[in-house]
């Protein structure tokens, strides 16, 4: 009788403390989203201003009058650099602090950490880089580029150009092997010259000979997903080696405004550039976005691609919430592909039923001040591919 | 004739890549050959290094700058180098491990601190417009800055050379190198001489820094980079010896340079690993073993 007693009063406890949660959540109290970035640590750079980014979106959010009418309070966590971390503070971020939905990540190994916690727990993270492809995961919304609407709408532009052959050069890792692998399947599909393919160890900064098989190759032009301060040491011993951006034009996948002026902008001067989105483009939308986020980080503060795509992130959760009319991950996914086309600092912009997003891909090439200017513009948005058609035939996004 | 053109150039971009394993080396072979420490610290002398080039040619550009950019450099990591010889390494030298571990956390310390101060991405020392050349030779061409930096360790190594058999503070490195005991029994100041030469190696690890921040960016884990080639080409070079340094820098700079003809830079830097390993097996005393009549040798 005692051990019966005893498991009722238990079943009452666990029956009360529920009631007790399910009121507290019916309660407009705010509702907690994770803000996931390196605030620490080598990218750290890059990351920092992302989640400034993705935190002023809150912030104009909630000076609206919030989301479903509840405010968004943001939970920042440091991923540190390091895979390992991210995926500790995600778990963190979903299982302790309760959050509706994460805002984070940069490298791919970031993310690749991350994606079995956000799987586990059936929560939705909003990723802001352009990344190699070769995923689809229901529970993330990729929004950065995919590689055909960021490394090949530059392919097509040298095309146009008339570069006939070209030279690839990275650093050793996941993105520059894939983004090759594409290029250099496209390349021969249009019947041109692959010069050389040469990878460097990520920071590494001995480029002797890698500059001597170009010198050696000839190309027309160089593609380079070198990664960090290796750009440094690549453009450096170019011109040491007499090859001026001018006699031989370098388009870089990674030098965005921000890193433009942390090398200096001499340095890269006359080399391109493909993203998604530049600081100098001339729309409404934009020039409100920079202004504002100048006023709020300072009128130095330099605008970038990830950060604008991290800006939008948020943007998007609130419009698929709304139309969801819940926060549940499942539904708010659900709705975000669903959404109609939305104005953006990057012009109009819409998830595609893969949760990649539908994006304009821009060329720019650097000038003096560090900034970029636009030579070349996809005529509309590119849907997004996560696998390339002709380097992984027949592999698709399964139905999400 | 391609082929003959391509190894002739990597023959020159090998001597250059063994320059700056020496720069990095040769601080390390004069502490680790005299002290028996292994300062895993060495690589943030370089760093520092970079960092007072940078500072320097921000306020004197061009050629002066750099003229003024090599004393600075090499006095600073100097400094740095007595200062960590005075109260780290002297007391914990009896302790090889100890010595292991108190060095690598200040190594840690001075990364951090370097990127509190100048912020984790690269600064960029720029180089005198004049040295953005190459020289061409028929159908080959060499880049100016690393040619100085190839001129930069050849009198380095020679004015060590001269210092080590030709000066009284020579003579007595070599006693103490000998025999540490009975050179501090004959009345040889053995700290000093300790102090000294660290010091003269951590300087040239400030100028290796220099020669660095010409070919790349100076970060905050600059000297991690170079600090396992200097390793190996220490212990390649057989333990302190200069001159087996020098053989070893040749060997692994020259080695990478030709098979990364064929493979990649990754593929280059195992392949000089399995190298080492290799010669170490075959010949453990390295290049060139110092003689020595001391018993724990």
């Amino acid at each position: 009788m005692l051990g019966f007693s005893k498991g009722v009063s238990r079943r009452m406890v666990v029956l009360l403390a529920g009631a007790a949660l399910v009121s507290c959540s019916k309660d407009a109290g705010p509702v907690k989203v994770g803000v996931l970035q390196s605030l620490t640590g080598t990218m750290a750079i890059s990351e920092v201003t992302v989640k400034n980014a993705e935190l002023m979106a809150i912030d104009e959010i909630n000076a609206a009058g919030g989301v479903l009418g509840r405010k968004i309070e943001a939970v920042v966590e440091d991923g540190a650099s390091d895979p390992v971390t991210f995926s500790q503070k995600a778990a963190k971020l979903i299982e302790s602090n309760k959050v509706v939905t994460v805002f984070g990540g940069w490298t791919s190994a970031s993310r690749k950490a991350m994606l079995p916690v956000f799987q586990r727990t059936n929560n939705l993270l909003w990723y802001p880089v352009q990344f190699e492809g070769n995923e689809c995961s229901p529970n993330i919304m990729y929004s950065g580029a995919q590689p055909n609407q960021q490394i090949l709408p530059a392919f097509d532009w040298a095309v146009a150009q008339g570069y006939k052959s070209y030279f690839l050069v990275g650093s050793d890792y996941v993105f520059p092997r894939t983004a090759n692998l594409i290029l250099k399947t496209h390349i021969a599909d249009r019947k041109l010259a692959t010069a050389g393919e040469e990878y460097v160890p990520l920071g590494g900064a001995d480029f002797s000979t890698v500059i001597s098989k170009i010198q050696a190759a000839k190309p027309d032009i160089i593609f380079s997903t070198l990664n960090g301060d290796s750009n440094v040491a690549f453009f450096k011993q170019l011109a040491a080696a007499g090859i001026s951006t001018t006699t031989l034009p370098v388009m870089s996948f990674s030098i965005g405004e921000q890193e433009a002026q942390a090398m200096g902008p001499q340095l890269v001067q006359g080399s391109y550039a493909a993203w998604n989105y530049f600081q100098s483009l001339d729309t409404p939308e934009n020039k409100a976005f920079v202004a504002a986020y100048k006023k709020k980080y300072g009128a130095e503060a330099v605008v970038t691609d990830p950060m604008v795509h991290g800006y939008i992130n948020v943007y998007q959760w609130k419009a698929a919430v709304e139309k969801a009319a819940s926060f549940d991950p499942t539904a708010v996914r659900k709705a975000a592909v669903a959404l109609a086309d939305a104005p953006s600092p990057m012009g109009p912009i819409k998830f595609a039923t893969n949760q990649s997003l539908v994006q304009t891909a821009y060329v720019g090439q650097l000038d003096a001040g560090g900034q970029f200017k636009i030579v070349s513009k996809s005529p509309t948005p590119i849907a997004p591919e996560p696998y390339d058609r002709l380097a992984f035939p027949g592999k698709t996004c399964a139905p999400a | 004739m391609d082929g003959v053109v391509l190894a002739l150039g990597q023959g020159f971009n090998g001597l250059s890549v063994a320059s700056l394993y020496l720069l990095a080396a040769l601080g390390l072979a004069l502490s680790f050959g005299l002290m028996r420490v292994i300062n895993m610290a060495h690589g943030e002398l370089l760093m520092l290094g970079g960092y007072i080039a940078y500072l320097v040619m921000k306020a004197v550009p061009g050629t002066a700058g750099l003229l003024l950019a090599l004393p600075a450099a090499f006095a600073g990591s100097a400094l740095l180098g007595a200062a960590i010889e005075a109260t780290l390494i002297r007391r914990l030298a009896a302790r090889p491990l100890d010595t292991l571990l108190a060095t690598w956390g200040l190594s840690l310390i001075l990364q951090q601190a370097a990127r509190n101060i100048f912020g984790p991405i690269g600064v960029e020392v720029r180089a005198p417009a004049w040295m953005n050349t190459a020289v061409a030779v028929g159908p080959l061409s060499f880049a100016t800055t690393r040619i100085l930096i190839l001129a930069l360790s050849v009198v380095l190594l020679a004015g060590l050379a001269l210092l080590l058999t030709r000066t009284r503070i020579g003579l007595l490195v070599r006693a103490v190198n000998q025999d540490r005991m009975m050179a501090a029994a004959v009345g040889v100041d053995v700290r000093r001489v300790d102090m000294v030469m660290f010091a003269l190696g951590s300087g040239v690890a400030g100028l290796a820094g220099v020669a660095l921040g010409l070919l790349g960016p100076v970060t905050p884990t600059v000297g991690q980079s170079y600090i396992v080639p200097a390793f190996l080409v220490v212990v390649m070079g057989g333990l302190g010896s200069i001159t087996g340094s020098t053989v070893a820098a040749i060997i692994l700079g020259v080695f990478t340079a030709m098979v990364q003809i064929f493979v990649d830079v990754s593929v280059a830097q195992v392949l000089m690993l399995l190298l080492v390993i290799a010669f170490i097996q075959v010949r453990p005393q390295g290049v060139l073993a110092p003689r020595t009549r001391a018993l724990d040798a």
